[in-house]
């Protein structure tokens, strides 16, 4: 009974990172969780069934024949007002990829976990950051973006859990959080955010009249398509789009520093990778190498201007990645050849150390110095 | 009789659904489309449920749907329009919730979202437009192109060996323990058009009921896919289409 009192209040908890999201999910008032089985992120819809929140909250918990279906089925609840979200791993996002198209065009909240693993292809159950391309630069067809958070903690995938459906329905657009199998099933301090209740049928009717709920007498009929025959009319939507994307850019950029006060030479890093460079960080600093850390938590927005800052004060940058080099071309881009921005990555499940890191930030960066 | 005499609400014998509303309608003269919207507004109206009604239009001619019925509308990707209805129905199951879908996208690319809503028994409504043969796009063959048909993608006419058999989808879905009403309707003479409209509405009842998934197929036509006129497409539907897919209940529970 104490137990059980002691949940509601603030209180560290230890738990996976996969459990965390289910846990912010249901207290964060969510509606609707649908979701299809995939290695390294199952204890996501495992958690939500066995805690059963059909029977407190009213949350909608349900299994689909698919990753096509289940982000269908958040595209109808979105379409609905309501609060939805999906998870997966990389091969199963990629599945995911028409629908989240649809989602963004039509712009509706939903928010998308990805807990990726090594790929292309099947790939492998081990964690990975491939999908950065992916994730921020589109993922599906035509000309659109994804509000993506990098947690690298355990508390993150609960923070971010809470600040991914604040800003899916700030901007009426999906919001993604991409994490790796690492975050994902490691095991952490986390205290969970507190119990919001979920919106009333009244509420959402106000804060999101277009909801497809059915149509009063007194407003016209709520249409939520993806379609415009009319080039015009299309290009009109495109533009609103993009708008909305620079809006987000100006707003939303979130990043974390560390040991960059007097830093010579930057490292860049989000989620896993990030945890590994701050060791590495700390490592270089211990024999002299003034280096510090730049953690990107959101991956778009990019904190292009924090890293073009540092362009004028440091010799050089490394970007660590757990995949060929995807992250450094945005690295590049926000530097624009101002200092040597070199890369260091492992792929395919591989987790770089921070020796290795450390080694690279020497032959790649300093040396050249 | 003048024209002014003919439109005194005395004289009045029929009265287009106030839920179809005045946009000129995209579908071709002759085809099916038409008359099934037209039905399913007068049950919309006659079951006092504008207010509540969400329907899920598919890709495909009947895209446009949300044009024509004036109630809340999701349009769905190709074929996941039983998914968006699962989820919609879900967190609002006092709504009527209905899908209105074509063969492609109903027997084709969307399979698996029918099949598995179906089966789960989710309590919605589908509306299943098959004329054999894609319309939107051209005229393509369709899962459910008879064998020998004609179309722009079998243009000597289906064969099994190349292009495999015509899929009687609706006869597997009646197969599922989650399906409570699976029936087969036409639109093509007055008589059918009576029974088709009843069929809508006993489906629309089901899903309030909460009895589990409704079919209603319409054996439809397509003239122009058909390269008929609408009266030979009648014709042909009749002596073509009824054979493979014979009117009637297929489950009624």
């Amino acid at each position: 009974m104490s137990n059980s009192k002691k949940l509601d209040k603030e209180e560290v908890r230890l738990m996976k990172g996969n459990e965390a999201i289910a846990h912010a999910a249901i207290r964060c008032g969510c509606d609707g969780y649908f979701g299809y089985p995939i290695t390294p992120q199952s204890e996501i819809m495992e958690t939500l069934m066995e805690q059963e929140p059909w029977n407190t909250t009213g949350m909608v918990v349900l299994q689909a024949e698919s990753e096509t279906s289940s982000i269908n089925m958040v595209y109808g609840a979105a379409c609905c007002g309501k609060k939805s979200m999906t998870s997966s791993s990389s091969p199963g996002v990629s599945l995911m990829q028409e629908g989240i198209s649809y989602i963004a065009c039509a712009e509706l909240p939903c928010v998308i976990v990805n807990v990726m693993r090594g790929g292309p292809g099947l790939g492998t159950i081990q964690p990975s950051q491939a999908d950065y391309y992916q994730s921020v630069k589109g993922g599906g067809h035509g000309d659109y973006k994804l509000i993506t958070l990098a947690p690298a903690s355990v508390q993150e995938m609960a923070d971010h859990t809470v600040l991914a459906f604040e800003l899916a329905f700030k901007y009426c657009t999906p919001a993604l959080i991409l994490a790796d199998g690492v975050i994902g099933q490691m095991m952490e301090k986390v205290i969970l955010p507190p119990f919001q209740p979920r919106l009333t049928e009244d509420e959402i009717r106000k804060n999101t009249p277009w909801a497809t709920l059915g149509k009063p007498a007194n407003r016209k009929p709520n249409i939520i398509t993806s379609l415009s025959l009319e080039a015009e009319e299309m290009e009109a939507i495109n533009l609103r789009l993009q708008a909305k994307y620079r809006e987000i850019e100006k707003n939303e950029v979130m990043f974390e520093e560390f040991s960059c006060e007097d830093a010579e030479y930057l490292v860049v890093a989000f989620g896993t990778s990030a945890r590994v460079c701050q060791k590495a960080v700390e490592m270089a600093r211990s024999e002299g190498i003034k280096a510090g850390l730049l953690r990107p938590i959101t991956l778009f927005p990019f904190p292009t201007i924090a890293l073009s800052n540092y362009a004028d004060k440091v010799k050089g940058m490394l970007t660590v990645e757990m995949n060929a080099g995807q992250m450094v071309d945005d690295v590049r881009l926000a530097v624009n050849g101002r200092v040597p921005v070199e890369f260091y990555g492992r792929m395919g499940g591989i987790v770089p150390a921070p020796d290795e890191v450390l080694e690279a930030l020497k032959t790649k960066i300093v040396k050249n110095n | 009789m003048t024209t002014t005499e003919i439109i005194n609400p005395e004289n009045l014998v029929y009265i287009k659904p106030k839920v179809l509303n005045d946009n000129p309608m995209h579908y071709c003269p002759g085809c099916s489309h038409g008359v099934v919207h037209k039905l399913i507004a007068e049950v919309i109206e006659e079951m006092d449920y504008q207010e509540k009604t969400i329907g899920i239009a598919p890709v495909g001619c009947a895209v446009f749907a949300y044009k024509y019925l004036d109630i809340d509308w999701q349009q769905a990707a190709h074929g996941r329009a039983p998914a968006l209805a699962t989820a919609t129905k879900r967190l609002l199951p006092d709504r009527l919730v209905f899908t209105y879908q074509g063969d492609g996208d109903l027997a084709a690319i969307g399979t698996a979202e029918t099949l598995h809503a179906c089966n789960r028994g989710e309590n919605i409504a589908i509306i299943f437009i098959n004329n054999g043969i894609y319309g939107m796009t051209g005229g393509q063959m369709a899962p459910t192109t008879l064998v020998g048909m004609k179309s722009s993608t079998s243009p000597n006419g289906r064969t099994v060996p190349l292009n495999g058999n015509p899929l009687d989808i609706t006869k597997l879905l009646a197969q599922l323990d989650g399906t409570c009403y699976v029936t087969r309707q036409s639109v093509h003479n007055v008589a059918n058009v009576r029974k088709a409209k009843k069929a809508i509405r006993k489906a629309f009842e089901n899903s309030m009921l909460g009895k589990g998934t409704s079919i209603v197929e319409v054996v439809s036509t397509c003239n122009s896919g058909w390269k008929l006129s609408p009266a030979d497409s009648n014709i042909w539907m009749v002596e073509n289409m009824f054979p493979a897919y014979p009117l009637g209940d297929l489950k009624d529970l």
